[in-house]
């Protein structure tokens, strides 16, 4: 006879109702209770489908939980373990040559301000900008040359997005300001779009960059850190003073004036910065961002801003507070700009199961002063993880390489996890900084990964119970842009 | 399916894949060649008597207006209409009729954050 056991499932709850998500398939399925009975019979051991019957027929009608059981067993939610299994698919990989959808451009790997916990310049450097012999500022040539790179690896896309990045970015406003036109006029050469975004310190701003930014449709990322004292305790210049009093005046200058594309905050959390809510108010309310993402800061464990696990469960908890309230703003259809839930929940919508954490070497590359073309941003300049340059293109066999280590399949330790499909394993300059080795894990960050998970399932459950036409603008598939931290 | 619903959208894939077909005969060409049927995407057919599903209401053929399919709902016309105002920019001429909301009109879905419930509270914009 044979027998039923439950698949890999993450049950949860939502506006009083049971949800499964479904791990191989991402898919999202809300059940009744005949169905809820037969997954807590299920749970834990084998039984057949008779013994099932017999068990909850008592309960509810045989001839429905039959077809609860067929209706389930359908989607996978549970599988027949003696039934021979088809073998395990092979690994999937993108279809090469893959188009590079983002190329960010380090114009500099100097900074004006000296914050302590920065993987750039910090202890846990990966690239030493005073030794490694890379110019300290980018060319006018060598952006070019990554310009013309991103529009000849777009490939058949239409558009290529380029991102400024550094060190400080606008300290090599020079460069910058010449390397858009030149974009622009290339692009139209070659029929191609491309569209400008950056991320600055905002120390910086002047109102003719401003200017500049504004009348050229820049989107602008801030890196901030929330209120004067939160953002002085590591947001320093080199003489360690403070940075809020310069940049908070820059910044709503910024705000009043530009207003082609919408301007984001970027929060790193640190042992002494994890007051989530408060610095979320004082950014919207007021500075007047649109809206507010936080990460948490990349570290060894020894740092003196690292968030230690009470501070990571104090983060959770904090981020479950203003996912609720980001929640009943969508109920109410009105804006909430806290931009982390918000990511999560286009995923879990569109049912995403990743074969690689971000699209890091992929759709996205970071070239460093020297056009040498990296993983990511985080990665330039690295000889280690180097995948090109701008004059000779992506190496597709490093391309191959990387993709074949880093794949899902290749890190045992995700096969049981139901966050996986969102998580895949997590940043590689994160495990990188960790473990010494990109192709990890981030195993000290899977308890928060998979609370987070639980709690924007809740969030999705309850909205599409609440308001599901919200959902809808989740529909198109690249409604979520790139976004570098 | 009764006692599971599709809550995302690759539920509704998972849903549509492993769901008994409908016993619907698929009208054959009279060469042998497969219809051309767009808009249908699986499911049952929207129009009783089978045959090639034809939107009346589409935005290229007549202006804007047509808001119901021939059954009397919206499943069958395409895409703009469906999804009105919002995201038909895209392969339709459709974007004349949208203010620019990038240099002109900047706030004109400003009080609007769900079209399928606010958009009587989009502004009339002259260009």
């Amino acid at each position: 006879m044979s027998l039923l056991e439950a698949g890999h499932y993450h049950r949860f709850e939502a506006a009083g109702r049971p949800y499964l998500y479904l791990v191989n398939s991402a898919a999202v399925f809300g059940i009744d209770e005949a169905a809820d009975a037969v997954l807590k019979a299920l749970n834990g051991r084998q039984r057949s489908r008779d013994e099932l019957l017999d068990d909850l027929a008592v309960v509810y009608d045989r001839g429905e939980l039959d077809d609860t059981i067929t209706e389930l067993a359908r989607v996978r939610a549970i599988t027949e373990p003696l039934q021979a299994r088809p073998a395990k698919p092979k690994k999937v990989f993108p279809l090469t040559p893959f188009p590079v959808t983002t190329t960010v451009i380090n114009v500099t790997n100097q900074c004006n301000l000296g914050c302590t916990y920065c993987y750039e310049y910090g202890d846990d450097k990966i690239v030493d900008t005073k030794t490694n012999g890379k110019p300290k500022f980018m060319t006018e040539e060598t952006a070019k040359d990554s310009v013309d790179f991103a529009l000849r690896e777009a490939g058949s896309n239409k558009m290529a997005h380029i991102t400024f990045f550094g060190g400080e970015t606008l300290l090599n406003f020079r460069v910058l300001k010449k390397t858009i036109p030149y974009a622009r006029s290339r692009a139209a050469e070659v029929g191609k779009d491309v569209d400008f975004s950056l991320t600055t310190n905002a120390t910086l701003l002047t109102p003719e960059i401003i200017e500049f930014l504004a009348e050229n449709q820049v989107g602008v990322t801030i890196s901030m850190d929330g209120p004067k004292e939160l953002q002085n305790k590591f947001r320093v210049f080199h003489n360690g003073q403070g940075s809020y009093d310069v940049v908070a005046p820059k910044v709503k200058a910024l705000l009043a004036r530009h207003r082609s594309r919408p301007i984001g905050a970027r929060v790193t959390l640190t042992s002494g910065v994890l007051d989530v809510t408060r610095i979320y108010r004082h950014l919207t309310d007021e500075i007047g961002f649109h809206e507010v993402g936080f990460a948490p800061v990349t570290s060894k464990d020894a740092r003196s801003w690292a968030i230690d696990g009470n501070g990571m469960d104090q983060v959770l908890a904090e981020f479950v507070k203003l996912g609720h309230e980001w929640l009943e703003a969508a109920v109410e259809n009105r804006h909430h700009g806290f931009s982390n839930v918000r990511e999560t929940l286009q995923e879990i919508h569109q049912g995403m199961s990743k074969a690689y954490p971000c699209g890091a070497g992929l759709g996205l590359v970071g070239v460093s002063t020297d056009g040498q073309v990296a993983l990511c941003h985080r990665f330039a300049g690295s000889d280690d993880h180097k995948i090109g340059d701008v004059k000779g293109g992506i190496d597709r066999g490093a391309q191959r390489d990387f993709l074949e280590s880093h794949h899902i399949d290749e890190k045992p330790d995700c096969n049981s996890c139901f966050a996986r499909p969102m998580c895949s394993g997590g940043c590689y300059h994160e495990a990188h900084t960790r473990y010494g080795d990109t192709t990890h894990a981030n195993l000290h960050f899977c308890g928060w990964v998979r609370g987070w998970t639980d709690a924007c399932l809740r969030i999705y459950g309850e909205l599409a119970e609440r308001n599901p036409a919200f959902l809808t603008q989740f529909d198109s598939p690249d409604a979520a842009g790139e976004r570098v931290s | 399916m009764k006692h599971l619903k599709a809550i995302n959208s690759k539920a509704g894939r998972v849903e549509r894949f492993v769901s008994p077909p409908a016993a619907v005969p698929v009208p054959q060409a009279a060469d042998g060649e497969a219809d051309v049927v767009a808009l249908q995407g699986g499911g049952p057919p929207q129009q009783p008597g089978g045959g090639a599903h034809i939107p009346i209401g589409c935005s290229l053929v007549f202006s804007p207006g047509w808001e119901a399919d021939r059954t009397g709902g919206t499943a069958g016309l395409c895409q703009p209409v469906e999804r009105d105002l919002f995201d038909c920019h895209i392969g339709c001429f459709w974007p004349a009729h949208v203010p620019d909301m990038l240099n002109h009109a900047p706030d004109w879905t400003g009080k609007c954050a769900a079209a399928q419930k606010d958009w009587r509270k989009i502004d009339i914009v002259f260009p």
